[in-house]
C-alpha cells in the first residue's frame, strides 16, 4: 500500500512508520506544521520536525512537511479561545483529530494518491461482519481511543494505527531502541501543543481575550474567596481555587461566566444523574441502550443508558457521576469496554 | 557547481592551504589567489578591486548593507528577499509597496524617503517571480529625496542574466551569492562604493579592509570568481538559449493545461525564470506530486521546519489566493536542456489533471 504516516517527532509515530516500512509498504512520512506562534520547542517546533526527518532518514523513507497553520488556527485554536470566553472547557486534541489529522490531512493524502494515513495513536481498527470497528489500544493505560472516537466507517477504511496492537508501550520503545531510532527515549508529549509550559493557559488566553475576576461562593451563595480569571475555571476542578485547606474537598459545581461567579461544593453536590451530548458521531450508526461512557482522555468508563432525542444524546448514568464540564468530549463504549461506539460534546 | 569552479577550488583545499592573512610563503600564495580573484570580480561588476568585499553569501551582504549603514531609517520594497526584508523590519525601517509585477512602486518609494533615511535596498531581480527593477529610476528617486542615503541592490538573482556593469553605476552597494551562478554555497560578494559610510557587522581580525573580519574562505572565493567570470563571458548566449527554453516551457504550460497562467509577463523579467500559477490547486500538493515524478520545483520560501510559507511576494503583488496558492517556480539555468523541458511538461500535463480529478467539488460558502 501507499501510506502517508503522520510523524510528530515522537516515539509512537516513529515506530508506526518503521513497522509499515518494514512490512514492505511504500511509506512517506509527513510532519504537519500546525502552530505558527510561540511554543516550547521554538519556531515551527523545529526540533520535533528535525526528529521526524532524522527518523525518516534512518528508515530510508521520504519525509515532507505540510503547512496547516491556517486550518489549525481557524479550527482548533480560535474555537479553544472562544470556548474559554464562553465558559466551556474545550478539548483541543480531539478537535485537532476531528478537523486536522482525520480531515485536512486525510483529504490531502487522498489528493496525493495515498491508500491510507497512519498515525501513532494507541487504538485499534478491526473488522466484524464486514464492518470496521474502532477499539481501545491493547495497552489500556496508554489507550487513546477517546481522542479518535470521531472516526466513522469511511475514515476507518483508510486509517492505520500500527502501534495500537502493542500491549505495553515499553514494547514500542523497545522496537524503537532495537532499530536505533533517535526518538526511542523521547518523553511522551503531555500538554496542549500550542501552550508553553512557562506561560501556561493564563498567558496564552490573556493575550487573546480579556480575563475577568471571579467571586467564589458556596451553593448557598456565601462568598468564600476570589480568583483572578473566571475564564480559567472548569466545572469539576478541585485545585487552584484559592480556598483554605483542611476542610472537606470542594469542587467547582458551576461557573457563571456572565456574573463572574464560581460556585463550589462537595463531591455529593457535584453528582449528576444525566448529561446531554451534542453533535454526536458514530463509528457504525447510532447506538442506544446500555453502554459505558468516558468523559476524559484517561478517565474510567461508567455504565449509562443512551437515548437519542432530536439528534442529541441523552446519557443517563446508572449511578450518579461527577458533573462533566461543558465542552468536553463524551465517548461511548460497548459494555465490554472494548469497542468505541461514538461520542459527542457535553452540552452546557 | 560549474566544473571549472570545482577544479579551481581543489588546490586550495589541498596543497595551497595557506591563510592569506599570514606572512610566510604559503600564506603569500593564498594571498595572491585572493588578490587575483578580487581583480577578476571587480572587472565583472565594473567596480574597483578595493570595492570588492568577500562575504559568507547573499544574506550576509544584504544584512551588512542594512545593518552596517549609518544610524538612520532603512527602506525597502515589500517583495524583497527575507534577507533584506527581515533586516529592515528588525531595524524598524519602512517597507513600501510594489506594483502588480513585484517591482517597487516609485511613488510609494518617493513618499517614504526623507533626510532621515540611511539606506535604501531594492533588489535587481525578484527571486520568486523574476521581475526586474529599474535601478536607474530608483537611483534618481533616492538621490532626489534622500541624497545622504546609501542605495543597496540585492543582485543575487541578477548575476546570470543582467550585466552587472550596467547596475553598478546606479548603486552604492551590491550583493552577490556564489551558488546562484555555479559557484559554491556559503560565499558571496558585497561591492561597496569607495567612500560609503558602511560599518562592518562582523568584527575581528580586520580582513577585507575592516569591512568583513574572519579568515578568508580561499577555496570558496577562488571558485566563486571562476564561476562569475564564466557566467559573465557566457551571459549573452545563455540569455538567448535559456530564454528560448523558458518560452517553450511556459507557452506549453499555459497553452496545454487549463487554468495555468504566467505570473509576470516575459518582457518584465529575466530569461531563467518560469513562474506560473495553477488555479485552485494547493501548492504543497502540486509540488509533492511534481517532486515524486522527478521535477524539482519550489513555490515561495521555506521556514526552518521545511514547511512552505505563503509567498509574501505574491501577496505584495495583490494576487488572489485562488491563484497564489498554486504558485510554481521552475528555474532554468546553465545545465537545463531541451529534454528537461520536455520532461517537466510531460509531468505537469499529467499531475495537474490528476490532482484536479481527485479534488472534491468545491462547496459554495
Amino acid at each position: 500500500m501507499n501510506i502517508l504516516v503522520a510523524m510528530s517527532g515522537g516515539v509512537d509515530s516513529s515506530v508506526a512508520a518503521a513497522l509499515l516500512a518494514r512490512a514492505g509498504h511504500d511509506v512517506v512520512g509527513v510532519t504537519m506544521r500546525l502552530w505558527g506562534g510561540e511554543s516550547d520547542t521554538g519556531c515551527c517546533s523545529v526540533a520535533d520536525v528535525d526528529d521526524a526527518r532524522r527518523v525518516a532518514q534512518q528508515l530510508g523513507i521520504d519525509h515532507v512537511v505540510f503547512n496547516f497553520t491556517d486550518d489549525f488556527a481557524a479550527h482548533v485554536v480560535e474555537p479553544y479561545v472562544d470556548a474559554h470566553a464562553n465558559g466551556t472547557t474545550p478539548n483541543p486534541c480531539v478537535e485537532c483529530n476531528r478537523r486536522i489529522k482525520f480531515a485536512r490531512l486525510t483529504e490531502r493524502a487522498a489528493l496525493l494518491g495515498f491508500d491510507a494515513v497512519a498515525t501513532g495513536h494507541y487504538a485499534r481498527i478491526g473488522r466484524r461482519d464486514g464492518r470496521r470497528t474502532l477499539e481501545r489500544g491493547a495497552d489500556r493505560a496508554k489507550d487513546q481511543s477517546y481522542v479518535v472516537h470521531m472516526l466513522g466507517q469511511d475514515e476507518l477504511a483508510t486509517t492505520l494505527f500500527p502501534v495500537g496492537e502493542y500491549a505495553d508501550k515499553d514494547d514500542v520503545r523497545q522496537v524503537a531502541a532495537s532499530l536505533g531510532l533517535r526518538t526511542a527515549a523521547k518523553p511522551d508529549s503531555q500538554d496542549v501543543c500550542f501552550i508553553t509550559s512557562t506561560g501556561g493557559r493564563p498567558a496564552f488566553l490573556g493575550r487573546r481575550l480579556s480575563l475577568h475576576p471571579a467571586r467564589v461562593v458556596d451553593s448557598a451563595g456565601r462568598r468564600l474567596g476570589a480568583l483572578p480569571s473566571v475564564e480559567l475555571v472548569t466545572v469539576g476542578q478541585r485545585k487552584g481555587l484559592g480556598l483554605p485547606g483542611g476542610g472537606p474537598k470542594r469542587y467547582v459545581l458551576d461557573v457563571d461566566r456572565r456574573s463572574g461567579t464560581v460556585i463550589v461544593g462537595s463531591d455529593a453536590e457535584l453528582r449528576r444523574d444525566a448529561l446531554r451530548a451534542e453533535d454526536p458521531t458514530w463509528v457504525d450508526g447510532t447506538v442506544t441502550g446500555p453502554v459505558l461512557v468516558q468523559c476524559s482522555a484517561h478517565g474510567s468508563a461508567e455504565p449509562a443508558q443512551l437515548t437519542l432525542v432530536d439528534g442529541v444524546v441523552d446519557v443517563r448514568w446508572d449511578e450518579p457521576q461527577r458533573r462533566v464540564a461543558p465542552g468536553q468530549a463524551v465517548v461511548f463504549y460497548d459494555v465490554s469496554d472494548r469497542y468505541v461506539l461514538g461520542g459527542g460534546v457535553c452540552a452546557t | 557547481m560549474r566544473p571549472e569552479a570545482v577544479a579551481a577550488m581543489v588546490p586550495f583545499l589541498t596543497e595551497r592551504f595557506g591563510n592569506p592573512s599570514g606572512s610566510h610563503g604559503v600564506a603569500r600564495d593564498a594571498r595572491r589567489a585572493i588578490d587575483e580573484a578580487r581583480d577578476r570580480v571587480a572587472d565583472v561588476i565594473g567596480c574597483g578591486p578595493g570595492e570588492v568585499v568577500f562575504t559568507g553569501g547573499g544574506t550576509e551582504g544584504d544584512n551588512t548593507a542594512i545593518g552596517g549603514a549609518a544610524a538612520g531609517r532603512s527602506v525597502c520594497p515589500a517583495a524583497e528577499h527575507h534577507a533584506v526584508l527581515h533586516a529592515v523590519e528588525r531595524a524598524g525601517g519602512t517597507v513600501v509597496a510594489v506594483d502588480a509585477l513585484a517591482r517597487v512602486d516609485l511613488d510609494a518609494l518617493a513618499a517614504a524617503l526623507g533626510p532621515d533615511v540611511a539606506v535604501v535596498s531594492v533588489m535587481a531581480v525578484n527571486n520568486e517571480v523574476g521581475s526586474v527593477n529599474d535601478l536607474a529610476a530608483v537611483a534618481s528617486v533616492v538621490r532626489d529625496r534622500a541624497p545622504g542615503a546609501l542605495l543597496h541592490t540585492d543582485a543575487v538573482q541578477a548575476a546570470c542574466w543582467l550585466d552587472l556593469r550596467q547596475l553598478w553605476p546606479h548603486v552604492d552597494l551590491l550583493s552577490l551569492s556564489g551558488h546562484k551562478f555555479g559557484g559554491p554555497k556559503g560565499v558571496g560578494v558585497l561591492a561597496v562604493r569607495e567612500g560609503s559610510a558602511l560599518e562592518a557587522i562582523i568584527v575581528g581580525g580586520g580582513q577585507e579592509r575592516e569591512r568583513r573580519s574572519g579568515t578568508h574562505n580561499v577555496p570558496g572565493i577562488v571558485a566563486l570568481t571562476e564561476a562569475l567570470a564564466l557566467t559573465d563571458e557566457q551571459r549573452v548566449e545563455e540569455n538567448v538559449r535559456i530564454g528560448a527554453l523558458r518560452d517553450r516551457l511556459v507557452d506549453r504550460l499555459t497553452g496545454s493545461v487549463p487554468g495555468v497562467r504566467e505570473t509576470v509577463p516575459r518582457t518584465a523579467k529575466v530569461a531563467g525564470s518560469a513562474h506560473v500559477m495553477v488555479e485552485d490547486v494547493e501548492g504543497e500538493a502540486l509540488l509533492f506530486l511534481l517532486d515524486r515524478a522527478g521535477v524539482c520545483a519550489s513555490a515561495a520560501s521555506s521556514c526552518a521546519s521545511g514547511a512552505m510559507e505563503p509567498s509574501h511576494v505574491l501577496a505584495a503583488m495583490g494576487i488572489e489566493p485562488a491563484w497564489s496558492g498554486g504558485a510554481v517556480r521552475l528555474s532554468l539555468g546553465r545545465t537545463t536542456a531541451d529534454a528537461d523541458v520536455d520532461r517537466a511538461l510531460d509531468v505537469f500535463a499529467d499531475v495537474v489533471p490528476t490532482l484536479r480529478s481527485r479534488m472534491r467539488p468545491r462547496v459554495a460558502p
